[in-house]
């Protein structure tokens, strides 16, 4: 069973179309009958061969917003094709910032309820279904609308496969934005915080770092590590709360969702904010001095250990190997 | 420099460090204490540092609850903040993150001369993520969020926002809503005078109807969804686990080995 037609938030890079909009194109057109992409920017045209190869036949975009935040214009230009009756079944988001943001302020506008944080996607009767995770992820629960409106729906990166289907470029199509939505909140400078190497969220093994290093400084054997394994360095919520290294490496609930081949969790006591974050890993190794962290609970190898003993014999035996 | 003038929402949640359940209803089990969800200490901390650098103004709290518990409140009232505006009402159980914001904002009308709204990104217990944006737009403010640091100078509000690959510098006019990150600041910890003056600062305790809020906005009948299932999410099995004898890095490295990462 599907809906009509589904709307999926594109969000890009550099003219890179981020991985959690193909896996909801992926998704989406499981679910609707039609999948289309709405994008806030003025390069659509870049990203319109790839939202199509995956499935988007049309991008709504809105143009150049003049470093206006996307939530406010992009929110008013979905909920003016709501009103005019153009608008979809349902909105699909990702669970990034600017999903959360135009999504928020779209089911404020339009009085509709969302459902944020899911991992699964249906359609049953007509509606659709969505389940979300609670308590650390050891429960689902599955939540399906009522009332009329379109549905608005986040879900959380890597919940589903990103898929190719073969199709041409999307035709682009303008999203009209209201002039009074423009420049209330403006972004004068971007930063990029990423490391070299791999990308966090992409990378076949992930080595992350917690408070059990003890100090800032020791991150380096995080980092010296993930480098001679190929992978990137990631790090607990604690650690990046304390300022030792920047938001974007941070794994967990608050952060990125990693699903890597090995993913190294090094001083982690596994707290539930994190285990959101990884333990959808392949295969995960754990080193820590108390034999009762919980991380040790979805672990396929533990080390009861002190992580500054076991990571420079590991750091050296990579090395001599290389 | 003109008075500062910051409401904090806050949100009382039963403490996570015990395990969570569900009521019939399939709503979360609020029956316990309830405490000040750490995640909107940050918002306190932050408004007071506010409020003490422009050397006047107040910090007022918002908080939303179906069972009038105070004690969450009072914890941030103990950190410094100089009054809470609490909606209690049997009616808000069952209530999204739409039905909060419409209660959140419509108690945030009853505070005069706001500058500045600050909430947490999300609530440690539910983490739709997404109230300080419904809020800002019931509001009609302009909202900075993802804040990880926050600057106020010449009736603007400048702050660094998370973003997926690194952060982008937001500037907006005041008044405005800003969302925090848990790290923006360190919280402080309420000291002995300020946990006995808490108790007699004002706590306005008001009800739906005292906001002109119908009960049927707010609750199940205004959330407009139905859970259908509740169910146990499938578990990973621990494996192998070791004490370090000084080679357990040659574990690793078989491990490593084995799966042909190396």
């Amino acid at each position: 069973m599907t809906v009509s037609k589904i709307w999926v938030h594109a969000e890009a890079l550099d003219g890179k179309v981020s991985t959690i909009t193909l896996e909801l194109l992926a998704k989406a057109r499981e679910l609707g009958d039609t999948v289309e992409a709405f994008y806030g920017g003025a390069d659509a045209e870049a990203i319109a061969a790839t939202l199509g190869a995956h499935g988007a036949t049309t991008v709504h975009a809105t143009g150049d917003l003049g470093g206006t935040l996307l939530g406010v214009p992009v929110a008013a230009a979905l909920a003016a094709k709501v009103a005019a009756g153009a608008g979809p079944d349902a909105f699909l988001f990702g669970t990034t910032p600017d999903g959360r943001d135009i999504a928020g302020r779209l089911s404020a506008k339009i009085d509709r309820p969302l459902l944020s944080n899911n991992v699964e996607l249906d359609v049953a009767d007509g509606k659709l279904v969505a389940t979300t995770p609670v308590f650390g992820g050891t429960v689902n629960v599955t939540t399906t609308f009522a009332g009329d409106g379109p549905a608005i729906v986040l879900a959380r990166p890597k919940s589903f496969a990103a898929a190719e289907s073969g199709g041409g470029a999307a035709a682009v199509q303008a999203l009209d934005v209201p002039a009074d939505a423009l420049g209330g909140t403006t972004i004068v400078e971007r930063h990029v915080e990423e490391s070299t190497g791999p990308k966090l969220d992409e990378a076949a093994v992930v080595v992350s770092g917690g408070r059990g290093l003890g100090e800032a400084d020791k991150y380096e054997m995080i980092e010296t590590l993930a480098k001679l394994l190929h992978g990137a360095p990631g790090a607990s919520r604690a650690i990046v709360d304390a300022g030792w290294v920047p938001y974007a490496y941070q794994v967990g609930q608050t952060g990125k969702v990693v699903k890597p081949t090995v993913y190294m969790a090094c001083g982690i006591s596994g707290a539930t904010q994190h285990l959101v974050g990884m333990k959808g890993s392949k295969n995960i190794i754990a080193i820590n001095k108390d034999e009762e962290a919980p991380i040790f609970g979805v672990a396929d190898l533990g080390i009861v250990g002190d992580v500054h003993k076991v990571l420079p014999k590991l750091i050296e035996a990579l090395q001599s190997r290389s | 420099m003109p008075p500062m003038n910051v409401v904090v929402t806050v949100k009382q949640i039963p403490d996570p460090a015990e395990p969570g359940s569900l009521e019939g209803d399939n709503t979360l089990n609020r029956s316990g204490k309830l405490i000040l969800d750490e995640a909107d200490s940050y918002g306190v901390e932050m408004a007071l540092q506010l409020v003490a650098a422009a050397g006047s103004g107040e910090v007022t709290l918002v908080s939303v609850t179906a069972n009038g518990e105070v004690s969450g409140l009072r914890s941030a009232l103990a950190m410094g903040a100089d009054k809470a505006v609490l909606v209690s009402d049997d009616a808000i159980a069952g209530s999204d993150a739409l039905g909060t914001a419409k209660v959140l904002a419509a108690a945030i009308g009853r505070v005069e001369g706001v500058d500045l709204v600050l909430c947490a990104v999300e609530a440690s217990d539910g983490y739709t993520g997404t109230v300080a944006a419904q809020l800002s737009e019931l509001l009609g403010l302009n909202s900075a969020t993802f804040a990880k640091h926050v600057e106020i100078a010449d009736g603007k509000v400048k702050v660094q926002r998370q973003t997926e690959a690194g952060f982008d510098e937001v500037v907006t006019s005041l008044p405005a809503l800003v969302s925090v990150t848990a790290g923006v600041v360190e919280p402080r910890y309420p000291s002995f005078k300020g946990i006995m003056a808490a108790k007699n600062k004002p706590v306005d305790q008001v009800t739906l109807a005292d906001l002109g809020l119908d009960a049927s906005q707010v609750g199940w009948g205004g959330a407009r969804q139905t859970i259908t299932a509740v169910t146990p999410a499938p578990a990973r099995e621990a494996g192998e686990k070791i004490v370090d004898e000084g080679d357990a890095h040659e574990k690793i490295v078989a491990f490593l080995e084995e799966l042909k990462v190396i």
